[in-house]
């Protein structure tokens, strides 16, 4: 075993452990915990189905609505329940160019999910590289790194968002490119107030005592400690990216129409609803607000979990 | 107090540099700017003449300081789409966004603060219950999401309000404006509340706090013992001690809500500048591109400057000499 867990166990000793938790594991623990919400179980569920949508979509939807071949313009704007030309029911109508809703949204969530969770990742990476080094080696690297963070935090994401896509253009790498820019700052911030926490604490401090190298403090003793508060920013950080996303395709300065997120089946549907057509504008509307809400939930619980403050 | 101004301001003309160079670079790099900037009509000759006169054919760093040098003096270019400079463009549907905004932000202070004061003296209730849960529903709610949903219910299916536009306008001090009209208070009222949502939601959680934190303070407890009426001490005793700290985070949302006003303005077709930029985005117009992310830029940092100031102004505790530049 790692010296980490050498030292935490030490220090568990030290600080007496809890009695009736002690034959629990902690992951065991954290998932009690967890599920003592009814709305936050919930609302896992509730996205794990629509991760799942996302990745089966392929072998899920009921028509492919890119194929050209079997769309069929007589089918546009049929309302829910409706068979269309080849037979299959649209359960929630079609849009303007005769595809099946449901298949839309499926394919749709794909895009979003994608989208959300590639940039997030990404930004995670580059935002906790930064943060633990600024934390870590503190002084002008520090001072530097935290201007620049709270100089991007002090304008909304959205307007970072139009200026790097008005000047790049359109396109699925330019959306993620322009979510990355826009989240690092705030998973850099997070990680540096909790390390900046962990860092001045005994076990960091043997384990440079040790001689160990700074990649090893840092990556294996400071960062599985700072991972609760990341782990929270993390999910409503995707939840704001897919939002974000969502809203940049409704204004048309997203994704190109060739790969339709929620949000442009949104904007597509949008010039019918004033004549009343409102299934091909309101369903991807549910499915947007249905996996924003999910996640949120997920994100709100896990705060109260892994907060040690308020821990019982 | 005076070296945090200069600092301040020589930071806000480092980012002013800054993001000249990345719309610069952006506007004039990507792509061959002489086929963004001149007509695809022009001929041979007539686009030589062009690329010279624009500059085109200077090294890069000769365009960048002209581009510069143009810039100061105001001059950003002239729409393709329109034939107008740029800058007058944007200032002149600079007035109904800014109307948007305060609008929005005039809701946000009537609806927010006793939403969230009620809030916070009744944490119980379920009225209360009712207000949290909104809050949190109107913070993850995509605003184009909810203004399509307003327009839904209210344009559409009730056919109480117009969906779009600006109604009719009255002049004011030689501009424009939608609220001395009652048509254009009509037409005001839907994007107005879709831009709000996410402020009052701010706003309640904000008080609410406050409220809490405040009530329990030995000055309201004193008042009670002096046997004051419970509305004299949350009007007069609470409500003062939250008020400034809650406007001054709402001012400095300020900008938020031009940034935001894009959406919605995009949403209710509303003719400000942030549904100009992105038609504009749409359309290529790039002058009017540029004009408008310089614009906003600028207007952010005096906007940040001037509620950094204001904040230690209003709350003495807040040392400015503290801050490190």
């Amino acid at each position: 075993m790692t010296a980490t867990a050498d030292v935490k166990e030490l220090k568990g000793v030290a600080a007496e452990a809890p009695l009736a938790v002690k034959d629990q594991t902690p992951f065991r623990r954290f998932l009690s915990d967890f599920a003592e919400s009814k709305v936050a179980v919930a609302g896992f569920f509730g996205f794990l189905i629509i991760v799942l949508i996302a990745i089966l979509a392929p072998w899920i939807s009921p028509t492919n609505p890119y194929d050209l071949a079997t769309v069929d313009i007589l089918d546009s704007r049929l309302p829910p329940g409706e068979s269309m030309m080849t037979g299959t029911v649209a359960w929630l109508g079609t849009d303007g160019l005769g595809r099946d809703m449901v298949s839309a949204m499926f394919y749709g969530l794909r895009i979003s999910l994608g989208v959300g969770a590639a940039s997030g990742l990404v930004a995670l990476c580059i935002g906790v590289c930064v943060g633990l080094a600024s934390a870590y080696f503190g002084g002008r690297v520090d001072t530097v790194i935290m201007r620049i963070v709270d100089l991007q935090l002090s304008f909304p994401a959205i307007l970072i968002a139009l200026v790097l896509l008005a000047t790049l253009g359109k396109g699925v790498d330019k959306i993620i490119i322009a979510l990355i820019v826009v989240q690092w700052a705030y998973y850099a911030r997070t990680v540096r107030g909790s390390a900046l926490v962990e860092r001045s604490k005994e076990y960091v401090e043997a384990a440079m005592c040790l001689g160990l190298s700074h990649n090893r403090v840092v990556f294996r003793h400071l960062l599985p400690n700072v991972m609760p508060p990341l782990i929270v920013v993390g999910t409503v950080q995707v939840a704001h990216a897919i939002a974000l996303e969502a809203t940049l395709s409704f204004l048309g300065i997203g994704l190109p129409v060739t790969e339709p997120s929620l949000g442009l089946l949104i904007s597509n549907g949008f010039e019918y609803m004033m004549s009343g057509k409102y299934w091909i504008s309101i369903f991807p509307g549910v499915a947007l607000l249905v996996t924003i809400v999910s996640i949120n939930l997920v994100g709100d619980r896990l705060r109260d979990v892994l907060n040690p403050r308020l821990a019982r | 107090m005076s070296v945090y101004i200069i600092r301040r301001l020589l930071q806000a003309v480092l980012v002013v540099a800054a993001m000249s160079v990345l719309v610069f670079a952006g506007v004039f790099m990507i792509g061959d700017p002489a086929d963004i900037l001149i007509s695809d009509d022009a001929d041979q000759a007539e686009r030589q003449r062009l690329i010279e006169s624009l500059g085109l054919d200077l090294p890069v760093h000769m365009q960048y300081l002209r581009f510069l040098a143009k810039a100061l003096q105001g001059d950003l270019g002239t729409s393709f789409v329109f034939n107008e400079p740029a800058l007058l463009l944007i200032l002149d549907r600079m007035p109904a966004t800014l109307e948007l905004a305060f609008s929005a932000l005039l809701l946000a202070v009537v609806f927010g603060i006793p939403l969230g004061m009620w809030a916070g003296l009744k944490p119980d209730s379920l009225a209360s219950k009712s207000i949290m849960a909104g809050s949190i529903l109107g913070f993850s709610l995509p605003t184009f999401w909810v203004g399509i949903m307003i327009i839904m219910i209210f344009a559409v299916m009730l056919g109480w309000l117009p969906s779009g536009g600006r109604g009719t306008t009255r002049e004011l001090f030689g501009i424009d404006v939608s609220f001395l009209t009652v048509d254009g208070l009509l037409h005001l009222v839907l994007p107005a509340v879709n831009l709000a949502l996410l402020k009052i939601s701010l706003a309640v959680r904000l008080t609410r706090a406050g409220t809490r934190e405040v009530i329990h303070q030995d000055y309201v407890k004193f008042a009670r013992a002096k046997g004051l009426h419970p509305r004299r001490i949350v009007l007069v005793h609470v409500l003062k001690n939250i008020l400034i700290p809650v406007i001054t985070v709402l001012g400095l949302e300020f900008g938020s809500l031009i940034a935001f006003s894009v959406v919605t303005e995009t949403v209710f077709a509303w003719p400000g500048m942030g549904k100009l930029i992105i038609d504009s985005i749409n359309q290529l117009d790039r002058p009017v591109v540029v004009a408008y992310l310089m614009i906003t830029v600028c207007m952010f940092i005096v906007i940040n400057l001037i509620v950094d100031l204001l904040y230690s102004l209003l709350d003495p505790r807040v040392r400015l000499q503290d801050v490190k530049g």
